[in-house]
């Protein structure tokens, strides 16, 4: 953990040397989650509900996943340059070292300059939190806590997962994008907006839903169960199997060479 | 002046088949379009289905404008962009293009459009079939007539070149900064928005829809998309690609001029 720290330091003061190429990166981070922000303005503002959402319940729901988002991105982004260091052979240097393979990995890479798109989503949750009409009662903040929590770790494991399959394609592939940032732009509203089959597959295969709409309907309070409230940890669940896919990658890596 | 059309075809022809050899990248790039094109599907529809006297366009008129977008994107977006232009910027190989007889402006236009084209050669045709042979509230549907797809070749083709013509200035506005990213990712965040790459222009609402519609952004994706989805027919058709042709010769020639004056005082870095 010391040494996560000394890492972090050092990855804030090596950026922090291009101070306006940095600044200049957050606000145009900030910029492109600004537009997608105005197209869900525009959209609710003509339509005024989607699916029996108003526009406040879908801007929480926004700023949570934009959160959990750019919180998993933040610090587990090292995974996204993990095809990188397959190619360049820097993985055989990781993996001679004394320390786990993960941490050397998310200590590797961080990238602070996306704190422009979190800085968006803690406007927005500023906004939306009163805005949204919830009582918010311990339970709830509960909730909500539990919400952006086990978010940012379900997107690591996205990460983690994509980082595995290229040690077989050892290019990245785009595909993963689709869950990873498709996950992102698209749990902008609500998964079940997407119709039943898309919202099975975000509950059982890839558990974005478990973390997003299950637990928003208590929030909203249309639904009461607890077990709506304790969906997030259950789909932490899916770290499990990614987990053990990344060993499974790693115990089959062969060596690009370099 | 045949020796020089003569380097710029053949530029062209180099840019266009070196794109071409990523064909696994370009499967993996295809099946992700899909799934976003179908992403985006669900979405109006959920919306129309919540209020339809506010859906601003045909259900059919809005799946042609996704699928022709997916299947196009490396056209009509301008976040793609031509990452050695930067780096040769950057790190001053830029010196070696300076040195030989040919215009700078002319040949990034040329490698951006070769590029552009080669990858969406590439994307588009599987996309396009899969997209035409989906049941009805996916399915992509031809244009009402011959004449109207015509339209939209000629203005697809122009929302390229003034995509083009604009991310110019972003190449010329790194020999001033020197770190393109943070310029880069404004600009094509801004322009692509306004140019209705996430909500089509009729889905704006009023007041800002009118100022959208007169900006050099809705002569990119937005006028192609709607021509070939009918939101936009017969004579306003046409006047939307002269409204086009008009932003593509003001970016033209203002690029050009900023690329002289960029160029007489131009400082290489590196040695």
């Amino acid at each position: 953990m010391k040494l996560y720290a000394k890492y972090v330091s050092m990855h804030l003061k090596s950026q922090m040397q291009y101070k306006t190429s940095f600044f200049l990166t957050i606000t145009g981070q900030f910029l492109v989650s600004f537009t997608v922000l105005s197209g869900l303005y525009f959209m609710m503002n003509r339509f005024s509900r989607i699916d029996g959402f108003t526009l406040q319940q879908v801007l929480l729901c926004f700023s949570i996943v934009l959160m959990a988002f750019s919180l998993a991105e933040c610090f587990a982004r090292g995974f996204d340059l993990f095809p990188q260091m397959i190619q360049n052979g820097d993985l055989d240097r990781v993996l001679v070292r004394p320390r786990s393979v993960v941490f050397q990995v998310l200590a590797g890479k961080m990238e602070f300059s996306r704190l422009g798109r979190m800085i968006q989503a803690v406007f927005v949750f500023c906004y939306a939190i009163p805005a949204s009409g919830i009582a918010w009662t311990a339970d709830k903040i509960f909730t909500l806590v539990l919400m952006i929590v086990c978010g940012m770790l379900i997107f690591s494991g996205l990460f983690l997962v994509y980082a595995a399959v290229s040690i077989f394609t050892i290019e990245g592939i785009e595909f993963m994008n689709v869950l990873t940032d498709g996950g992102r732009e698209f749990g902008t509203y609500p998964y079940s907006i997407y119709g039943d089959g898309i919202l099975k597959f975000l509950t059982y295969i890839i558990p974005l839903a478990l973390f997003q709409y299950y637990p928003m309907l208590y929030l909203f309070g249309m639904e009461r169960s607890p077990l709506y409230m304790l969906t997030p940890p259950a789909g932490m669940l899916f770290l499990i199997p990614a987990y053990g896919f990344w060993r499974f990658g790693l115990r089959r890596y062969k060596s690009t060479g370099s | 002046m045949k020796t020089y059309k003569g380097t710029y075809v053949s530029l062209i022809k180099m840019c266009f088949i070196s794109g071409l050899q990523y064909r696994a990248a370009a499967f993996a790039g295809m099946i992700t379009q899909f799934a976003f094109g179908i992403m985006f599907i669900r979405q109006y529809l959920a919306f129309y289905r919540t209020n339809p006297d506010a859906f601003p366009m045909e259900i059919s008129q809005i799946v042609s404008y996704i699928w022709i977008q997916q299947a196009f994107l490396a056209m009509f977006f301008t976040w793609y962009f031509q990452n050695n232009i930067f780096t040769d910027i950057t790190n001053g190989q830029i010196s070696y293009d300076l040195a030989r007889p040919i215009n700078l402006y002319s040949k990034w236009f040329c490698q951006c459009v070769a590029s552009r084209l080669s990858r969406a050669v590439l994307r588009c045709l599987p996309i396009l079939l899969i997209g035409m042979v989906l049941p009805k509230p996916y399915k992509l549907i031809l244009p009402p007539n011959a004449f109207q797809f015509l339209l939209f070749m000629v203005s697809a083709l122009l929302a390229m070149a003034v995509v083009v013509s604009f991310n110019m200035f972003i190449y010329i506005s790194t020999f001033y900064t020197m770190s393109p990213v943070g310029i880069r990712i404004m600009g094509a965040a801004f322009a692509d928005f306004m140019a209705g790459s996430l909500v089509p222009l009729p889905f704006f609402p009023d007041g800002v829809r009118q100022i959208a519609e007169l900006l050099p952004f809705a002569a990119m994706q937005n006028m192609p998309l709607r021509i070939y989805s009918g939101n936009i027919s017969g004579i306003e058709a046409l006047y939307g690609i002269l409204f086009q042709l008009l932003w593509f010769v003001i970016l033209l020639i203002f690029g050009r001029l900023w690329m002289k004056k960029t160029l007489q005082k131009v400082i290489i870095q590196g040695g």
